[in-house]
């Protein structure tokens, strides 16, 4: 079972709520920044991790809240420890369901304005599970192990 | 000249046939309209070269560059060029995650991008 599977019976280490709003993108991204930094990303990957949970709030404010400004968004994220250390957050909302087998990144070689948000979240953290919530919405569960992001930025270097 | 609109601050300049444009701050959603506003405006002017200095964008995400992708296919319809310069890093590596690196002409600044 992977960690993005795993239950979450565990109480989260930071929970945040916001708005469907792009204003509050920003300092979601310098909490998510400054705790992965803390958890010993280094500043790289961080700032990787802060992207790829912008594309994903981004994309419950485009297209499951279709921009509506009052749609609430819910963040919830816990320090993995020991034997894979990282970090796994979990992005919910009440928005539109959509069936989580068609949430596919698209053909790149399209070379076309958006619809690059999926590829960078696939392309940056190690698992990425989308689901239904019981009570409506989706669950999107992304984790990033920390020896994997080393291996990332050893492979870039290369 | 410098306009503010969004947190987003984009001077723009025009020497001769080259516009150049250079933002500052993070674009991302809640700021990509503001660049998209200015790319469009300096579009319609039909410039030969349009370049864009990102030396002062300390972020980006896909809303960012979605519009640039959009600014390079009307850049390419009026037979014009549209060239980034002075990425950062962090701003460099979301055009590779997206594989956009090789699509865009990206020179390291102004000078070069003036002449490339």
């Amino acid at each position: 079972m992977s960690e993005a599977e795993r239950a979450t019976t565990v109480e989260p280490d930071v929970q945040v709520e916001l708005f469907s709003q792009p204003r509050f993108l920003t300092g979601i991204r310098g909490l998510v920044t400054q705790l992965a930094r803390r958890l010993g990303f280094e500043e790289g990957a961080a700032g990787k991790i802060s992207l790829a949970l912008d594309e994903a709030i981004c994309n419950v404010i485009n297209h499951g809240y279709d921009r509506r400004p009052d749609g609430r968004i819910w963040i919830r994220i816990w320090a993995l420890e020991a034997p894979r250390p990282g970090l796994r957050i979990v992005v919910e909302d009440r928005a539109r369901m959509v069936d989580p087998a068609k949430i596919r990144s698209r053909d790149l070689d399209d070379i076309r304005p958006g619809g690059l948000g999926v590829h960078i979240i696939r392309e940056v953290m190690d698992d990425v599970v989308y689901e239904q919530r019981d009570g409506g919405g989706m669950r999107l569960t992304l984790v990033k192990h920390l020896a994997d992001a080393v291996a990332d930025g050893k492979k870039a270097d290369s | 000249m410098r306009n503010h609109s969004a947190d987003l601050e984009i001077e723009r300049e025009r020497d001769g046939d080259i516009a150049i444009l250079r933002p500052r701050g993070e674009i991302d959603l809640g700021r990509a309209p503001a660049l998209r506003a200015a790319l469009m405006d300096a579009v319609r002017l039909r410039p030969g070269r349009l370049v864009v200095d990102l030396q002062y964008v300390s972020y980006m995400d896909s809303s960012g560059v979605a519009t640039f992708v959009e600014a390079l296919q009307q850049m390419r319809a009026v037979h014009g060029r549209l060239v980034l310069c002075g990425l950062q890093p962090k701003v460099r590596s979301i055009f590779e995650i997206a594989r956009l690196d090789m699509v865009f002409t990206i020179v390291d600044d102004t000078a070069r991008a003036r002449a490339v």
